[in-house]
């Protein structure tokens, strides 16, 4: 298992997972949601392929009502 | 009405409206669907991770009914503004971005250095951009100049519902500029749309002024015909202003 960040709170997820899997993991797959890696945009084509790795930040952004 | 083009696209309505703080999910979508926009504003924010469903916007917009607009709201430098915008267009919903970049919590204010530097990286990054600016003629004219697609200065600050504090810049700006000019920010009720179209300005953008409202879904069709009734009025060409009374009866024929 390895600690990584995912909207500022530390998350352990079993070493090896993709970001399609942190995605199915949050029941979030299926979704318009937006993942940026260590501050890079991960494509959609991309999701499968990249691995977490230890103490990595992400974020998972959507679209809110706003101005 | 004649219709409004930005970019390569055309509008039927000349109002965009905004989808923020409206108290349920439906009545934003009524009030949305009653101001006839065809182009809404959203925010990039973080999923809650605990409850995915409960601000995600696409619960409630369709996409193929409203094109969306990301903006950069809670943006203070250009750096953040273009993360920002990069996200949205991420989605692969939208590569226009309603570009703000402010400079002071209390007035919410522009950063106009910001504001020009992030311009100039998102239109070579091939965005459409749509940029958020105080009423002040060179700046307006900064950003025409690095290509945004429109410029939209406030009339009055954001959420503040002054209206139009300052029509005569508003008209230097329409005058000066050849990209749409779409007032964004200000505007508090369906007089104040009305007059500020009456400037000749190309369309409006509301949030608060909806959300707000005693009855949002009634002040969105209030706007929809005050931006209607603005743009008409502006178009007709308004009667010479007398400081003395002109009779509108013959004086002739007066019986004696």
């Amino acid at each position: 298992m390895i600690d990584i960040h995912v909207n500022g709170k530390t998350r352990r997820v079993e070493a090896g997972t993709s970001v399609a899997g942190l995605l199915r993991e949050l029941d979030l797959d299926g979704r318009t949601v937006v993942v940026e890696l260590n501050r890079q945009i991960v494509r959609r084509t991309e999701i499968d392929s990249i691995a977490l790795e230890k103490g990595d930040r992400i974020e998972l952004v959507h679209f809110v009502g706003g101005g | 009405m004649d219709p409004l083009v930005i970019g390569d696209r055309t509008f039927e309505s000349r109002l965009i409206v905004g989808t923020g703080k409206y108290e349920t999910p439906a009545t934003m979508l009524e009030a949305i669907r009653a101001s006839g926009a065809d182009m809404v504003t959203v925010a990039v924010r973080r999923v809650d991770i605990e409850n995915p469903d409960r601000d995600d916007i696409l619960r409630t917009l369709n996409p193929r009914e409203f094109a969306l607009l990301p903006n950069t709201a809670g943006c203070y430098t250009a750096e953040e503004a273009i993360r920002f915008a990069r996200l949205g267009r991420a989605s692969g919903l939208s590569d226009w971005v309603k570009l703000e970049v402010i400079g002071d919590r209390d007035t919410l204010l522009p950063d106009t250095d910001g504001l020009l530097e992030a311009t100039k990286t998102l239109v070579a990054e091939g965005f459409t951009v749509l940029a958020y600016t105080n009423d002040d003629l060179i700046t307006a004219l900064r950003l025409e100049d690095a290509g945004a697609a429109a410029v939209m200065p406030l009339v009055s600050p954001i959420g503040s519902g002054l209206g139009l504090l300052n029509p005569v810049n508003i008209r230097i700006i329409k005058s000066r500029l050849r990209v749409p000019i779409i007032v964004d920010a200000g505007v508090g009720t369906a007089s104040d749309a009305c007059v500020t179209m009456e400037q000749g300005i190309d369309g409006i953008l509301m949030n608060t002024a909806l959300a707000e409202a005693g009855d949002p879904v009634q002040m969105a069709t209030a706007m929809k015909l005050a931006v209607d009734a603005g743009r008409r009025a502006f178009l007709a060409g308004r009667m010479p202003r007398r400081e003395w009374a002109v009779p509108s009866s013959p004086l002739e024929g007066i019986p004696g």
